[in-house]
């Protein structure tokens, strides 16, 4: 058990990462990784929502939807969930811990429509499992570990994208090319480097996905 | 007169002038994530098109009702329900589609293009032309999908549409249907766009993607280079 959750939770953050692999949350990746400072507040916020969204929507599913035969209404629940927890994190931040607002708070409203999070809950209850039966379907203790690898991932992504940028800040790449083109093409080898963990936890752990 | 000139560059504005995908960088995920091949280039522009001509319709007949402080809940579940329609159609009657598609059917409803027009276009103007408006960003949503696809297909396995192109003793370059050729041929088209704009002399609206983003204002990478302009 505690094999297959750390097998779930490192195949999440280097072979299937959200970001560079599966191109899930692109838009934080590309707009928000300029800083250092942000991107980590904004890998924190969306480890956070990631896992609580997981929390609340796996329980819905299964023991709501799918009885009473909804599982179709699954998209339309997830994203009403997803926002109404983002609020309610957000009001309650603000109240009872304003220091973590303050630094986790302007980030909460992007998250919302944050592709990121509607597919790491889509996919633990396993969407794609309607379409191959040999998909995973987690159990709730496997889809929380699953959410927080997603998260730690997707940071992980964002502060080593965030070191590849500051260098090409100093960079005087042809006019057509500056800006998003060159971050576009640099985000391919950060990729292409990611590529390399393919395999290497099989052999690690000694199962297969 | 005027009238009927107005509809055109509606629906003209969203394939040139404001591609959602080249020109204003929005919904990239399925951009990079699904140009592995023709065919699901041009079954995820129609399920997008499709989405986008529904909700913008739908929420302009509903801008007058819809309070101003719950209005993106409300868009989102409009866009959401589309969303859950057409992937049952697809699921249904092209099940290949469904499965080359995956999660990113599903994820449409997060798309920001859709909720960019939404909250750009669709919550301001009439039901004809939020309608235009919406074929037109989603035909245009479609061309720069295929295009993708096609440069990715054509050199990441000889192929297009599923046929071969290139010959057989050519061996291709399987890089470009993985992950990083997403990356790396989304890069390229958008400096080619940027050369293509430089050489005509209209110069790119600075952050395009940004403003255009619905999250815009809120969002901390946009305030930082704001919060530096002004420092400069």
């Amino acid at each position: 058990m505690a094999i297959k959750l750390a097998f779930i939770f490192f195949s999440m953050i280097l072979v299937n990462n959200y970001v560079l692999v599966k191109f899930l949350g692109i838009c934080p990746f590309l707009g928000v990784s300029g800083k250092l400072q942000s991107s980590v507040g904004m890998s924190a916020a969306v480890i956070f929502v990631m896992v609580l969204a997981t929390a609340a929507t796996w329980p819905v599913y299964t023991y709501l939807l799918v009885p009473y035969g909804l599982a179709y209404l699954n998209n339309i629940s997830f994203i009403l969930i997803i926002a109404v927890l983002v609020q309610l994190v957000e009001l309650t931040l603000r109240k009872f811990v304003p220091p973590l607002y303050k630094s986790l708070g302007v980030y909460l409203p992007l998250i919302t429509t944050n592709c990121a999070i509607l597919g790491v809950t889509l996919l633990n209850i396993g969407t794609e499992s309607l379409i191959d039966p040999s998909a995973p379907y987690y159990t709730f203790a496997e889809a929380l570990v699953c959410a927080a690898g997603a998260g730690v991932g997707f940071g992980v992504a964002m502060v080593l994208f965030t070191g590849v940028r500051s260098v090409l800040d100093r960079t005087q790449p042809p006019k057509s090319f500056k800006g998003l083109p060159l971050t576009l093409v640099s985000a391919a080898i950060v990729s292409l480097s990611f590529m390399g963990f393919g395999g290497l936890l099989e052999n690690l752990f000694g199962i297969s996905a | 007169m005027k009238q009927k000139v107005n509809y055109l560059a509606t629906f003209t504005n969203g394939i040139l002038k404001e591609n959602p995908v080249l020109r204003l960088v929005l919904g990239c995920c399925p951009v990079l994530a699904i140009t592995t091949a023709v065919f699901n280039g041009i079954g995820m522009g129609a399920a997008a098109t499709f989405v986008l001509i529904c909700s913008n319709v739908v929420i302009s007949l509903l801008r007058k009702v819809i309070p101003s402080g719950v209005r993106l809940p409300c868009y989102i579940v409009i866009i959401a329900s589309f969303v859950t329609l057409v992937s049952m159609i697809v699921k249904a009657y092209v099940p290949a589609l469904d499965e080359s598609l995956g999660v990113f059917l599903p994820l449409i409803t997060v798309n920001c293009i859709i909720l960019g027009r939404a909250e750009m276009f669709a919550s301001k103007n009439g039901v004809f032309a939020s309608a235009l408006d919406g074929l037109g960003m989603g035909i245009g949503f479609t061309l720069a999908l295929v295009l993708m696809s096609a440069i990715r297909e054509i050199l990441g396995a000889g192929q297009f549409f599923g046929l071969q192109i290139l010959p057989e003793s050519v061996q291709p370059m399987s890089i470009m249907i993985l992950p990083p050729g997403g990356f790396f041929v989304f890069g390229i088209l958008m400096a080619l766009a940027v050369f293509i704009e430089r050489k005509t002399g209209k110069p790119l609206p600075k952050n395009a993607g940004c403003a255009a983003c619905p999250a815009g204002e809120n969002c901390p990478g946009n305030r930082d280079e704001e919060a530096e302009e002004v420092g400069k």
